[in-house]
């Protein structure tokens, strides 16, 4: 898995790309949220554009995140979830917790 | 590592693999399921979900089964016949109960970080079905039939 970071405003966009799957990129995700928060940025959209597979962990991964960043007070979003990566997250129906929106702009927006 | 079909057989493609117990072991896995769908016409989609499944049912295996301890294997045995994708994969741990595993969708359960890997093989393939493998760990069979899709050409349907 590959990642960029990069803030707008005070919004941290993590871009991801690859594989989000067990013993790699699903470690790797909860690294960059949690330096987002030592960061000082609670307000989180991470874009999944570039991901081609995430598996359980992968996903068991951003919901933990998720839990973290909403204790703190802040806020995470999903952007540009490829169909199939929207078909794992519908069938758990994690698609139910996750703000989930199309486009950086819609994303950045979303936190306003 | 696999076997091409014989000339006096129906064309069938199977292969067998052991890995030792390391999550990166699940991309040789991955591989080889690639290699068979590829050479068995299985398309995208098909191959997408089959190949999400073989990733669940190993990981599972390195970590609740084998606990990753890289003196324990898995093995791998994989099937493609008759327009049927079967998958097994066997672990040495202690063996588990499937039916203890609660519902990954209950609401009560939606945040958990963990649970979800045999939802998502139960999802993607038709079948799956535990059970004890020979030395005491646990084996789960997953099948998936390759009905034809609307696009493909040369269906029958």
């Amino acid at each position: 898995m590959k990642s960029e970071i990069r803030d707008v405003d005070e919004v941290r966009i993590i871009e991801l790309s690859g594989k989000i799957t067990i013993g790699s990129g699903d470690v790797k995700i909860r690294e960059l949220v949690d330096k987002a928060l030592a960061d000082g940025q609670s307000k989180i959209l991470l874009d999944l554009g570039g991901v081609t597979a995430i598996d359980s962990s992968g996903i068991g991964e951003m919901v933990a995140c998720y839990t973290t960043v909403t204790k703190r007070g802040g806020q995470l979003k999903l952007i540009r979830l490829s169909p199939k990566i929207n078909d794992i997250l519908q069938v758990t129906q994690l698609i139910t917790v996750f703000d989930v929106l199309d486009t950086v702009q819609e994303g950045l927006a979303a936190f306003k | 590592m696999a076997t091409p079909p014989s000339m006096d057989e129906p064309p069938s493609l199977h292969a067998h693999l052991v890995l030792t117990s390391r999550f990166e072991n699940i991309e040789i896995a991955e591989r080889a399921l690639v290699d068979l769908c590829d050479r068995s016409g299985c398309d995208g989609d098909h191959r997408y979900w089959i190949v999400t499944a073989l990733r669940e049912a190993v990981a599972n295996a390195i970590r609740h089964g084998n606990r990753q301890d890289p003196s324990r294997s898995v093995r791998i045995d994989y099937t493609i016949a008759d327009c049927v994708v079967t998958i097994r994969v066997e672990d040495e741990g202690a063996g588990f109960d499937p039916a203890q595993v609660p519902d990954p969708t209950d609401p009560a359960n939606l945040l958990r970080p963990c649970g979800r890997g045999i939802f998502y093989m139960r999802q993607f393939m038709n079948q799956v079905e535990f059970s004890r493998a020979p030395g005491g760990g646990t084996a789960v069979e997953m099948v998936r039939r390759l009905e034809p899709q609307t696009r493909s050409p040369g269906d029958e349907e």
